[in-house]
């Protein structure tokens, strides 16, 4: 597992603990709740800004317009499914590797975005998500006066 | 529908067959091989690879699939969190004779390389018909 997936970055400890811990309890509500989404599907990488975070995604072959984007308050939500390649009559898979289906994956932010500034692109079989941080949220700087 | 499971990238074990000057990770591409009676056809995902950065070749009975990725970095923020790593792509496949090497389409769309290697004439299938004598 950890040769393959998770790789952590040392002092950014908080927001990717909390992400993890999200991630694991929204797990566990999808996984209760029956047959509603795939785990972990797909599996995501994430940049975090003063001012911004950046989500990305690889998901090979799956038509842009299938995927589906949504944010509510700090939670990003990626969807969507992906088609296998339809075989015609008297064609057979040698080799079936790559999975078809629907996935569904959310994402605790360490802050609130402001949706409708979040910009998605999808290029050569990778998402990436900008996702700027609400401007209520941003920190301010106060200055200390001298008495 | 069915739900998409299996998705981890397979990092390439011990040292690849190839040398590689850079360190950077090698993962195999997942794929799907379809024979059709012409030709037989090969999806791979390789996401973040296009048409300038994926290789194809074939010698001898080898047929090769390579790509190389660039990293995305975005100014002035720091990864967080990580589940899948990104890299190179290298896998290699052993091909009969009956391929024509000299016919092989190559595309490369939405992260997945698609390979039509056709058949060589001699070895479509030929329905001899059986006289009575």
């Amino acid at each position: 597992m950890f040769e393959t997936g998770l790789w952590r970055f040392g002092g950014f400890a908080d927001p990717s603990s909390d992400m993890q811990r999200l991630r694991r309890e929204m797990d566990r509500i999808f996984t209760d709740f029956g047959q509603t989404a795939a785990r972990e599907m797909p599996p995501v990488n994430a940049w975090i800004g003063e001012s911004e975070a950046v989500v990305c995604a690889e998901l090979p072959g799956v038509d842009p317009s299938a995927i589906d984007i949504s944010v509510v308050g700090d939670t990003l939500t990626i969807s969507g499914s992906r088609e296998a390649e339809p075989l015609k009559e008297g064609e057979s898979y040698h080799r079936q590797e790559r999975s078809a289906g629907k996935f569904s994956r959310s994402l605790q932010l360490p802050f609130h975005v402001d949706a409708d500034k979040v910009d998605a692109k999808y290029d050569k079989g990778v998402v990436v998500i900008t996702l700027p941080r609400s401007e209520a949220e941003k920190p301010k700087r106060i200055s200390v006066k001298n008495q | 529908m069915k739900n998409m499971t299996e998705y981890e990238k397979n990092p390439v074990q011990g040292p690849s067959a190839a040398e590689h000057t850079k360190s950077r990770r090698v993962y195999i591409p997942r794929v799907d091989i379809i024979d059709t009676k012409a030709a037989v056809v090969l999806y791979a995902d390789m996401p973040g690879v296009d048409e300038g950065s994926v290789d194809v070749t074939i010698e001898k009975n080898v047929l090769n699939i390579s790509g190389t990725v660039k990293p995305p970095e975005f100014q002035g923020m720091s990864i967080a969190y990580a589940e899948y790593g990104v890299g190179d792509y290298d896998r290699s496949f052993t091909i009969s004779d009956d391929i024509d090497r000299g016919n092989v389409e190559a595309l490369v769309r939405n992260g997945v390389l698609k390979l039509v290697l056709h058949k060589a004439p001699e070895a479509a299938v030929r329905k001899i018909t059986v006289r009575a004598q």
